[in-house]
């Protein structure tokens, strides 16, 4: 097997069986990147060979990894996709960095995504869009665009990303793509550029659900650098991994199956009919204040991207404030308004009354089920340069993946086919810290459906 | 002054000692390093940093309002105040807007021998910024300071003159260095005062409709001449019918003058919104009493103390304020415990340096003490001299010295307490010399 | 309602083109109606959620950690002399 297509399980009962040695792999991945990046653009910044391996000689163990842009490496360019940002190098790691750097992932590069997360499809970035390695054509998701493109295309087994509408699940549903969006708090957001303070979450793209799980034993828990991190304990998220799902409760809320694409809506019923067949009892449940959600949504992400840009005025790094790109601009301008003398009262205080009530309701449903089921995207990917004149219009993708953002609960988006070649995803969404039950339902619907066996073409899995 | 009084209130900014800064851990000792040498990437505004607030910080406001009689309120939190500034490295500046750490609080202050309450409207804990050196045209920043924790005090417009602002402030700046949470040195900044004015007729009832607010006040002298020039400023401009607004102004100590700063009228819009990286604080009363436990004394309660133990106002005020007076004070109270507190007050205020003191309490010690000297009997002094035959042959032969050392050797034998003056004929009535 | 751009962008210091401003007005106004929608939802008696982490008293000690170099902390400055970061000229005294 092309070492490149390998996940990380795969990779570390390589290592122990001395299948092949670290610097094999590094070399046959890289390879793979050079011959096939130009077509997808998922990388930003790549560390030359010489530096990758005077990290990877010593180490038999390494395994690869490529962080989103916002991620902040220390010594590595970071710029948020976005010129203004261009040749920033930070002095220090993101937390989640240098624990993922202590267990022996190295970064070989930096990800393409929306400049400053900002986006559903990834052009937004400054670096030219990235193309969803199923087919060139369309966009991969956004804003992680180059993280669920590189673990698509097999550049790298695990790529890290942020969600903070919707940013990691989207993406992962539209590349046959693994992908979390954890807890608000289990994952430290120290080093990552900051956008919605009060929404971002730190998660990552894999192929499968166990390398999923086994990435956030890893980033997971408290970090004294990061006040809103969660002292929650971190439970053995692989331990039972496979245990069967019978008797989970799985709720399928109304309102998010409005105005979904047909087609994603059958493969969502299948999914259903999977988890039902795995054993799950499958209820209907009712969140009206849904509809609200994406207003509510897209009056507290100006508003904090308003101030949390604030730092970027060209004096201490970075060029002058005429650099941010338009989405940028436009979500400063709207939030310095949310937030202004005489308007705080009718839109941001108001966002968060209405946040409270969406909160409720998922507490309250979560007395009754389990787990939540639901699609991620309502449309299917788009093509590149379709929705970049509307920002309305892309706002709108984020309607299903926005209501967990402002609760702060975790949701886990796992592939559950395909239309055409174009991957379908759903996401199963739980109460507060409930990753573990996440990933086990996860485990079963992908032993279930092997869906992360049809990779695109250029992982030249089929000459295998 | 005519038919005006003076409406003042002050706010003053304090920097408070702790070991590292208020949201990120470098330290909090920067005086005179080189410029950004002491940052850590919360101080300098990186990308991805995130604050994490200093416990003794919030410890040490919630002391300095618990002695100023202040309510430390159960439920706080942190805000951001937003804008623009080169020295403020996040755009934003992490501060308190309506949930201050104390809330309402009381000082009492003295001039001209009447005293006044002074009521303090809120004391709240924020950042400073970095400094800024302006040179031919360019800004050099330095970002040591940054991230400083900076205690605000606010009072209501209670002051009256400038003489009743500047004593407020000499207590406040007493208190905090006697809690040890601040070396409250003007010149270094650790102190910086600002005073709002304003004026308005004696016989009016509300509050003046505009205040002008002057900044960057860095001694008392400064705050004082300011004051009073802005007063009389004031009067004049509203004796010729001029309309007086809400503008901020700097004092310029060369020209004896204030003057306006631009108007920061659009500025004002802060944007206030609760700081999401912070959790809010809530305080039960166990964390309350538990600061306020083994608090140094301060000078304005022990002053009340000195008097209710007899010591005279006028000295009882000069010791409670001056903490070397005091020393002195306290230790020869426990040298001599015979004396009057009010007596061994006066010693102290009406001398320089505490052997002075003692000599002067001495001196009338040693009147007292020589009454307690013996006077020794015939064969005490046989049971000494006996000891030294000698020397007593020597003194039958009439040499002098001789008797020197006997009466010296009596002295020692019993310590020095023996009345010495009938030694000599004693002595020699007893050796029965050639005499 | 519609929105004061020049007094919004001066607000958060962004110098915006006539370009810029003629594309962002309709833009942003729009963005104004569809958040607006809020008002449609009952909230009285409601109380706001700020932080949904329900975490409360997380505080640092007081113990003073290595800082960033003097090299480090102005690697990314476009200017600097002598350690200080330079930036043009400011009309205002600072405190």
């Amino acid at each position: 097997m092309n070492l490149h297509n390998l996940t990380i399980r795969e990779i570390i009962e390589g290592y122990t069986l001395h299948k092949f040695s670290s610097t094999e792999l590094f070399a046959e991945i890289l390879g793979h990147i050079d011959q096939n990046e130009t077509k997808i653009n998922a990388f930003i910044t790549n560390r030359t060979t010489e530096e990758i391996f005077s990290d990877v000689t010593d180490n038999l163990i390494a395994i690869p990894i490529a962080h989103k842009d916002i991620y902040s490496t220390q010594g590595i360019e970071t710029t948020a996709a976005s010129n203004i940002l261009k040749g920033y190098i930070p002095p220090y790691n993101a937390t989640s960095v240098k624990r993922l750097s202590t267990n022996n992932f190295i970064t070989i590069g930096k990800l393409n995504c929306d400049a400053f997360a900002h986006g559903a499809t990834g052009e937004n970035s400054d670096f030219g869009p990235t193309l969803n390695p199923y087919d060139l054509t369309k966009t991969p998701g956004g804003s992680s665009s180059g993280s669920a493109a590189a673990v698509a295309a097999a550049f790298v087994p695990v790529a890290t990303g942020t969600d903070t509408g919707g940013s990691i699940r989207l993406p992962a549903s539209f590349t046959n793509t693994v992908g979390i969006k954890p807890t608000y708090g289990r994952v430290s957001r120290y080093g990552v550029i900051a956008m919605t303070s009060s929404t971002d979450s730190i998660g990552h793209f894999t192929k499968t659900v166990w390398d999923n799980a086994y990435i956030l034993s890893k980033t997971a828990g408290f970090d004294p650098l990061d006040a809103t991190s969660s002292h929650e304990p971190v439970p053995d998220y692989l331990l039972e991994i496979d245990k069967r799902i019978n008797g989970v409760k799985i709720g399928i809320p109304r309102e998010y199956l409005l105005n979904i694409d047909s087609v994603i809506l059958n493969k969502f019923n299948e999914a259903i009919d999977i988890l039902s067949h795995l054993g799950a009892e499958i209820v209907d449940v009712s969140l009206p204040s849904t509809e609200y959600a994406i207003n509510a949504y897209y009056i507290i992400t100006p508003s904090e991207v308003s101030s949390n840009l604030a730092r970027f005025d060209g004096i201490r790094y970075g060029f002058d404030r005429s650099k941010f790109g338009q989405e940028a601009k436009r979500r400063i301008l709207i939030g310095t308004y949310c937030l202004s003398a005489g308007y705080y009262d009718a839109y941001y205080l108001k966002a968060q009354k209405v946040r409270t009530l969406i909160i409720n309701e998922f507490k309250n449903t979560f007395k009754n089920i389990d787990v939540l089921l639901a699609p991620v995207s309502p449309i299917m990917p788009p093509n590149i340069g379709e929705l970049t004149n509307d920002p309305l219009k892309l706002y709108m993708m984020d309607v299903l993946t926005v209501p967990v953002n402002l609760a702060g609960i975790p949701s886990l988006s796992v592939p559950a086919g395909f239309d055409n070649n174009l991957p379908i995803g759903i996401q199963i969404i739980g109460n507060y810290f409930s990753e573990k039950l996440l990933y086990q339902i996860g485990q079963a619907f992908e032993t279930e459906t092997q869906y992360y066996k049809q990779t695109p073409k250029i992982t030249e899995r089929n000459n295998e | 002054m005519n038919n005006y009084v003076a409406v003042i209130g002050l706010e003053i900014h304090i920097q408070l000692k702790t070991k590292s800064r208020m949201f990120g851990n470098a330290s909090n000792d920067v005086w005179q390093t080189s410029p950004n040498s002491i940052t850590s990437p919360v101080d300098i505004g990186l990308p991805g940093a995130l604050p994490v607030p200093n416990k003794e910080a919030i410890r040490y406001t919630q002391q300095f309002g618990y002695v100023l009689e202040c309510t430390i309120n159960k439920q706080s939190k942190f805000d951001r105040k937003n804008y623009f500034y080169p020295d403020l490295p996040k755009g934003y500046q992490i501060s308190q807007y309506d949930e201050p750490f104390c809330s309402n609080g009381l000082l009492d202050i003295k001039v001209n021998n009447q005293v006044k309450t002074i009521r303090i409207r809120r004391i709240h804990l924020e950042e400073d910024t970095g400094k800024s050196l302006h040179i031919d045209g360019r800004t050099l920043l330095d970002f040591n300071r940054s991230g400083t924790p900076l205690m605000e005090l606010v009072t209501e417009p209670d002051f009256a003159s400038a003489d009743e602002a500047s004593e407020f402030a000499k207590i406040i700046q007493e208190a905090v260095v006697i809690l040890g949470i601040s070396d409250a040195d003007m010149e270094k900044g650790n102190m910086r005062l600002e005073a709002n004015i304003s004026v308005k007729k004696q016989d009016q009832s509300d509050l003046p409709n505009y205040r002008v607010e002057v900044k960057n006040i860095n001694s008392f002298k400064f705050m004082r001449n300011a004051i009073n020039y802005e007063i009389d400023r004031q009067i004049k401009a509203l004796e010729i019918g001029e309309i007086l607004n809400q503008e901020t102004r700097g004092w310029d100590e060369k020209k004896g003058i204030t003057f306006i700063q631009r108007s920061k009228e659009n500025a004002h819009d802060y944007r206030y919104f609760p700081e999401p990286d912070i959790p809010p604080f809530v305080f039960d009363d166990e964390y309350i009493n538990e600061l306020s436990q083994n608090l140094p004394k301060m000078p304005w309660v022990y002053e009340l103390e000195l008097i209710e133990s007899g010591v005279n106002e006028p000295f009882a005020n000069q010791i409670a304020h001056n903490q070397e007076k005091n020393q002195m004070y306290l230790q020869l109270v426990r040298e001599n415990p015979q004396k009057s507190q009010n007596e061994i007050a006066k010693v102290v205020i009406n001398r320089k340096s505490i052997n002075e003191m003692r000599d002067y309490l001495n001196k009338q010690l040693d009147q007292s003490v020589s009454s307690k000297n013996t006077i020794l009997t015939e064969d005490q002094i046989l049971a000494v001299i006996n000891i030294f035959p000698d020397a007593v042959n020597d003194l039958k032969a009439g040499k002098s010295n001789a008797l020197q050392f006997l009466i010296g050797q009596i002295m020692r034998e019993h310590k020095g307490q023996v009345d010495a003056a009938t030694l000599p004929s004693v002595l020699i009535r007893l050796i029965g010399g050639s005499n | 309602m519609k929105i004061d751009i020049e007094y919004i962008s001066k607000l958060a210091a962004l110098s915006l083109s006539d370009e810029e401003t003629m594309i962002f007005l309709p833009q942003l106004n729009q963005i104004l109606e569809f958040i607006n929608k809020l008002n449609e939802c009952d909230t009285q008696d409601i109380d706001p959620t700020f932080q949904v982490t329900g975490k409360i008293n997380e505080f640092r000690d007081d113990i003073p950690q290595d800082s960033l170099s003097q090299k480090d902390a102005i690697s990314n400055a476009n200017q600097t002399k002598d350690g200080y970061i330079v930036t043009k000229g400011v009309f205002d005294e600072s405190t």
